[in-house]
């Protein structure tokens, strides 16, 4: 038996879990967005919102060590992203499970676990035991060995939630879970991960179009148009003076009397900044 | 005969094992490209002199690359599969015409001929047996993850393009190999048909896999037995077979459906 030594861990000055200075995204010969400052700390939820094709998408990326950034630095752990990092799970935006697909839906949250490691272990127990507490953590066993192809939109929610908790990640990024489900299934998968991500201390960054059904659970949130980025608590950034003064244009933010809140004034832009 | 038996046997497994990813990943079309890709590296070959086994390897080996190059996003890929193999099949025909040899040798790449397969041929295709099941063993899960889950396995830093590759040359084979049996027409009956009615049977992927293979065997067991005494082709028998074992499960099941759904209306 060989001794592995405990890796030591750099203490930084931040205690901030995701933190991005002046960081700039985009490919080649497009910008997509410029000097990005935000700092996530242990177990906050934040919301990523924008119009379409503002490049919510690609701040995941950069997280995930898919894409480098163009400018600017990004660390997640205190360190610059690299692909395959076991402690980040993620839910990308879906597309449809063909109605033929007859695997189980357990089988798909066990080999989010044990998809990484080579051979076949017909013995081992591990990988369905994780996947069997990960599904009660998101109340789906009761379709655990329901074929994919038949669960509805909010079922198969909840399996790919449980597929990217199955490995204890510390951080969760979720593109998009909320989109194709009606308004009950919608609250009902809010209150699911934000349960599921405040017991475990988890910091989650969730892609949303619609911000209102997720205000009354977030700690930050980020605001990404016309190639800016406002980060801070909703108060501070979803107010017309802050975002007018962000992407220089007027800005309004409307509010009604239940705190619902509509962005007025920074519709899709096509244009490069 | 017995030589017939053995190499249908092996055949039968790798069919069954490969058939499995092929439908899961929804490629049957691509399986099929490949056996007529590879038909036209066969004629070539012939034309050579040499084994069509190998020119059927070759010309699928070289598809599978191209077709994997391709990537799997890419748009119209159909589309761009059908055109290259249109070509394949028409430069077969022109070798198959060019050929002054037995006039057989055209039907048994075509429709199969494994009553006439000779020892090295079935030597040669348990190498082919050993090397595809040892390798799906080692990359058995990840190719499994990554062909459920094609967007967080490339999150997860999954070696997506190797296992595409991987798995492309790995249908190469087992495709070049099958046509012995089943022909390059018929290729669907042992690479598709029985995968196909597994997956509807079975909701676990080894379970899956298990009884594809078992549907493969039956059905290439029996089709040479048939032939034994029917003086009809092999691969109809096998075909027949699969097609209607496909058929009675998925009556069975429409069945078993229609009195869940009576009694629930009660």
């Amino acid at each position: 038996m060989s001794l592995t030594l405990p890796r030591l861990r750099s203490v930084g000055v931040e205690s901030s879990l995701i933190a991005a200075e002046n960081l700039t995204a985009g490919y080649r010969d497009k910008i997509v967005w410029r000097e990005a400052n935000f700092a996530f700390g242990r177990g906050e939820l934040v919301a990523v919102i924008g119009p379409n094709a503002a490049g919510k998408t690609t701040l995941f990326r950069l997280l995930l060590g898919l894409q480098q950034p163009i400018g600017g630095t990004i660390k997640i752990f205190g360190a610059p992203p690299k692909r395959g990092n076991p402690r980040i799970g993620y839910v990308p935006q879906r597309h449809v499970i063909d109605s033929e697909t007859n695997i189980e839906a357990l089988e798909l949250v066990r080999l989010a676990l044990s998809g990484k490691r080579w051979g076949f272990n017909p013995f081992s127990h591990d990988d369905r035991d994780a996947a069997i507490a990960a599904l009660e953590a998101v109340d789906a066993m009761e379709v655990a060995h329901r074929p994919l192809g038949v669960l509805s939109g909010g079922e198969l929610q909840r399996i790919f939630l449980a597929e990217a908790l199955v490995s204890n990640p510390e951080v969760l990024l979720l593109d998009e879970p909320l989109s194709n489900l009606d308004m009950r299934r919608e609250t009902d998968l809010l209150h699911l991960v934000d349960d599921v991500v405040r017991s475990r201390g988890i910091t989650a960054l969730l892609i949303a179009h619609n911000i209102n059904p997720l205000l009354p659970h977030l700690d930050k949130v980020v605001y990404i148009a016309s190639g800016r980025v406002a980060t801070g608590k909703p108060s501070e950034v979803l107010t017309s003076e802050s975002l007018t003064a962000l992407y220089g244009i007027q800005v309004e933010v409307l509010r009604d009397p239940h705190g619902n809140v509509a962005i007025i004034g920074l519709e899709e832009h096509h244009g490069d900044v | 005969m017995q030589h017939a038996f053995e190499a249908g046997t092996l055949i039968a497994v790798i069919a069954g094992v490969m058939g499995y990813f092929v439908v899961l990943r929804r490629s049957a079309f691509t399986a099929h490209a490949f056996s007529e890709i590879g038909f036209a590296g066969a004629a070539g070959v012939l034309l050579l002199g040499i084994n069509p086994i190998v020119g059927l390897l070759l010309g699928s080996s070289l598809g599978g690359l191209a077709i994997a190059a391709l990537g799997r996003r890419a748009a119209n890929r159909d589309t761009q599969i059908g055109i290259v193999l249109a070509f394949a099949l028409g430069l077969g025909v022109l070798f198959i015409s060019l050929y002054s040899g037995y006039a057989t040798a055209a039907y048994s790449i075509l429709f199969g001929q494994i009553l006439g397969i000779s020892s090295s041929d079935v030597l040669l295709t348990l190498v082919a047996a050993l090397i595809i099941l040892a390798t799906v063993a080692i990359i058995y899960r990840p190719l499994l993850f990554a062909s459920l889950d094609e967007d967080v396995a490339e999150a997860k830093g999954m070696p997506m393009l190797f296992l595409g590759t991987a798995f492309m040359l790995l249908v190469a084979i087992a495709v070049s190999f099958s046509v012995q049996v089943i022909g390059v027409l018929l290729i669907f009956s042992l690479m598709v048909t029985p995968a196909a009615t597994a997956q509807r049977m079975a909701r676990q992927p080894q379970r899956a896999i298990m009884i594809s293979v078992a549907v493969a065997l039956f059905a290439t067991w029996s089709g040479l037995f048939i032939a034994f005494y029917e003086p009809y082709p092999v691969s109809f028998f096998i075909t027949g077979i699969v097609f209607t074992l496909y058929l009675m499960v998925r009556l069975i099941q429409r069945i078993g459906r229609g009195k869940v759904n009576h009694s629930l209306q009660k």
